[in-house]
């Protein structure tokens, strides 16, 4: 049942994101991007990561592709021309993609315990919320601070860049 | 049958090639920076599926993995807030988002 869940969204996931790559509009990139977010979200919830699976939707989903595709509104992008394709940068991305594919297998399949399946958790009933949260201001509370300050600085920094005229 | 970790290693790099292989063949500025959120995401979920399959000795998961996924969600919200608006700083000086018209640098 859960490997059926797997291929289903796994496949749903990688196929829109192709979608990214091939379609020449962007809104449809955009519109792509979403659902393959949607999906990956959908594996995290097969993987008990409950809580990422939720920040992925509103975060990613949300929050990060409505500012993607108000961008792409207020650029006004049409849909890309075809140009002549540069065949020696196809070429050489294409080596460079088949080689990292090859390498990327081999290591996957040389990995201690790649073929386990997945162990059962000893207590299901404990809300990996509380779990995440406990970990994030426990051990991790120094680098949550620092990203509230990233954060600031982001957003100052963001105001600054979108000033009529740069000083 | 449940899925093992290679099931997930797999799809994960395979998101990440999808995205290496937008960021290196496409031309316009917005789809490549949706091809780099495509590659935080697939390292997203290799993180998840091993703090899932490396369980600590109470037997639960590695949550150390999954707050590493939040923090790395926190910083690409923030990148993404930024770059676009460097990348409409650039729309307004250059009137394009085709990568290989902005050459100002190039002789």
């Amino acid at each position: 049942m859960q490997l059926i869940l797997f291929w289903i969204f796994a496949i749903l996931m990688l196929a829109f994101g192709l979608g990214v790559v091939v379609l020449r509009n962007p809104v449809s990139s955009a519109l792509s991007l979403v659902m393959s977010f949607v999906a990956l979200a959908a594996l995290f919830v097969t993987l008990d990561a409950f809580f990422i699976g939720v920040i992925q939707i509103l975060v990613y989903a949300g929050a990060v592709m409505v500012l993607f595709l108000f961008i792409i509104m207020l650029l006004d992008l049409r849909s890309e021309q075809t140009r002549r394709l540069n065949l020696a940068a196809w070429t050489g991305g294409g080596l460079v993609i088949a080689g990292f594919v090859g390498l990327l297998i081999k290591v996957i399949f040389t990995l201690p315990g790649f073929n386990f399946e997945k162990p059962p958790i000893s207590h299901p009933e404990i809300s990996d919320v509380a779990m995440v949260g406990l970990a994030l201001f426990s051990k991790f509370n120094l680098p949550f601070q620092i990203i509230g300050v990233l954060l600031l600085v982001a957003t100052v920094g963001v105001v600054l860049l979108s000033k009529k005229e740069l000083k | 049958m449940m899925p093992t970790l290679a099931h997930y290693l797999v799809a994960s790099g395979l998101l990440f090639t999808i995205g290496l292989a937008g960021v290196m063949l496409r031309r316009n500025i917005i789809i490549i920076f949706m091809c780099l959120e495509l590659m935080l995401n697939a390292s997203n979920l290799s993180l998840v599926a091993f703090s899932r399959f490396a369980l600590t000795l109470e037997g639960m998961p590695n949550y150390s993995g999954q707050v590493l996924v939040f923090f790395i969600i926190t910083v690409a919200a923030a990148e993404v807030a930024v770059g676009l608006a460097i990348i409409v700083a650039l729309f307004r000086a250059r009137q394009t988002t085709h990568v290989e018209d902005l050459n100002s640098m190039k002789f």
